[in-house]
Parts: C-alpha cells; structure tokens; sequence
C-alpha cells in the first residue's frame, strides 16, 4: 500500500530524467566550457564592465544555460557606482 | 556510384562490429558488391562475426606495409561472393595505420565495389581519426542509455570537425517495453538530443547474440525483429523510403495483468 502511495508521488519517468540531463549536459560539452575558460571569461568581462562603472566582482555570476532550445550566456552583475564619462 | 561508409559510435560495446557484419551481409544479399574493412587494430572481431575467423591469411597491416596485394588479403565471405573481408591486425601497433594510408586503400577499393564499410575503433584517438579519414558517410551507432548518447554527441562533434558533415545514426539495443513504461529513452528523444538523421532503430534481441554465437549475422532472418530493422536499414542505405517499424509489443504475461488492473499503463 505504502510502496504504490510512493510509486504515485514519484516524480518522472526515468527515460525523460535521461534526456533532460543530456541535454543539460551535452550544451557545457558542445560548448566545450571548461572551467578554466569561464574562469578566463569572467575576467574578460569584469576588465570590459570595469571601464564603465564599478561592479562586486565577488557576488557576480555567469553561466551558460539551456532557454528552450538555444544556449544563452547568462549574466548577473552587481553594480554598485557608475564611472564618470570624460567628454 | 561507390560509397566509403564508416561506422562509428565513441562508447564501445554499442554494436559497431555487429552493425557493420550486418549492413555488410545485407547490402551483399540486396546484390551489391562489399568490402568491409576492421580497422580496430589488435581486437580482431569483424571475422569471428561474419564466421570467417578460420579464413585469414593476412591483414590490414600487411596491406599497408606492402607486404601483400590488396586483392590476397581480402577474405571471400562463405555464402556471398559479393562480399569481402579485409580483417585487422591482432598483434601490430596501432600506429602501423595511418589516416592518409586509409584514404589511399578506400579510394582503390572504391573502383571496384559499390560499398566500403569500415568497421571503426571505440574512442577518439588516433585510431578513429585514421578510420573516417576516407569516408563519405559516418555511420554513428548509439544506445538509449546517458553514457552512449553522450559519447554519439562527442563523435558527432568530431566528425564535424574533420568536416565529415554526412552523417547518419543508427539506435541500437532498444528494449520497447521498457520504452513503453517510460524508462527507457526513445527514438524520437534521441532525435532531440542528436538531431542528426536517424536511418535506423534496432530492438534489443537474443537472435543478434544467438547469431553471433553461430557466426552469421541476423539481418538475413525475418522471424527476428533486429533482423528485420537491419534489412530495413540496407534498404534506407540504398536510398530506399521506408517506414520504422513498430516493435512488436509486450509478451502476453504483461498484458493480461494490465487487462487485471495489476500494472498501470505507460
């Protein structure tokens, strides 16, 4: 009784478990991410975003991540002032 | 109008020798002349599956190093003389082959056959850039399990980047009962995750291993469901449109506790 009571909460099938991971899993392989690379791209991206204005490197996040079927760099940067513009 | 196939897959144990023993006999029973090359050198298998094993006087290597013609290695197959063998080396290194030797030996089997199967090596070192090296079509044999989709993906990804950009996908060892339960992924999943063209999907069947007992691959017997899949797939090879066949469902034990109320549907 218990076991059929779990077996109704239990969540999904494993084949659709499978593919979701795949999927998840073959975007960082495609993409050939490795952490080195993105560790390389941040700082790229904090050198760039430091020009214009003054961010919290330490709570700045990026990843790459799967928006239905396409992959998008996502981004979230903290900015804590602007920089003043020379004319 | 030859063709140089190889036949690839990243994951070992997925079926590649079986595939290619299996389209080899195939395309040879639909008339066609074949040569069917193993190129994983030292773990000879091709030969024992086609049930020339007792045949072989020389190999790929003695091919190469010019040791002996082209036409004294090859292995006439017992039942089709349209279809021939060029086994591997079992005791040379694998360095003894390399990719512009291949593509020098395919493109002289190809003036007198109408299809060169070569039967790749798992993984991504050298040996598998040596196998594509001469190939028109990829053939990339996969499984519905993580480890085989994810390896098909990284073959896929490797292909491409040695511009082999015709590439075809066969799903093997599929187990339909439990595709019907949900717990197994099917064709159409893998199709997502690929998209690459699938030509075929061959059902998990203990002739596939009963015939490999036996030395004769499967593809000639129509009481077996891999049998039928595999000629399915020599047909699609030879531009031929043809349906997926839908796998014969669930032994009677099953349905009758459905038709109980003892298992829930799918």
């Amino acid at each position: 009784m218990l076991d059929s009571l779990m077996h109704m909460f239990r969540s999904e099938k494993s084949g659709k478990v499978a593919k979701k991971r795949l999927q998840m899993v073959l975007i960082q392989d495609r993409a050939n991410v490795s952490p080195e690379v993105m560790a390389q791209l941040r700082d790229d991206i904090i050198q760039v975003i430091s020009k214009y204005m003054v961010i919290d490197k330490t709570d700045m996040e990026i990843s790459l991540e799967n928006v239905d079927d396409s992959v998008a760099l996502v981004a979230n940067i903290p900015v804590q002032n602007m920089k003043h513009h020379r004319r | 109008m030859s063709e140089v196939i190889v036949v690839t897959s990243g994951k070992g144990g997925v079926g590649k020798s079986t595939t290619t023993a299996n389209l080899g006999v195939g395309l040879a029973m639909r008339g066609q002349k074949v040569v069917l090359i193993d190129t994983d050198t030292g773990l000879r298998n091709l030969d024992l599956l086609l049930g020339l094993e007792n045949r072989i006087m020389y190999d790929l290597v003695d091919v190469i190093e010019g040791r002996v013609e082209i036409k004294k290695a090859l292995v006439r197959h017992k039942k089709f003389d349209n279809l021939q063998l060029l086994p591997t080396s079992q005791v040379k290194d694998k360095s003894a082959v390399n990719p512009a030797d291949l593509m020098v030996l395919c493109d002289e089997l190809r003036k007198e056959y109408d299809y060169v199967i070569i039967d790749c090596p798992a993984g991504i070192e050298q040996g598998f850039q040596t196998a594509i090296a001469g190939a028109d079509t990829a053939i990339v044999v996969t499984m519905p399990e993580v480890s085989a989709v994810r390896d098909a993906d990284k073959i896929i990804g490797e292909l491409g980047r040695s511009e082999k950009d015709n590439i075809k996908l066969i799903i093997n060892r599929i187990r339909p009962a439990m595709v019907e339960s949900g717990e197994m992924m099917d064709m159409d999943d893998i199709n997502d995750i690929l998209a690459i063209k699938c030509i075929g999907q061959v059902p998990d069947d203990i002739k596939v291993v009963t015939s490999a007992n036996r030395g004769e691959p499967v593809v000639g017997d129509n009481d077996s469901q891999a049998g039928r899949a595999y000629a399915n797939i020599v047909g699609r090879l030879m531009g031929e449109d043809i349906p997926f066949m839908e796998f014969e469902k669930e032994g009677f034990f099953t349905k009758l506790k459905k038709a109980f109320g003892l298992k829930k549907n799918g």
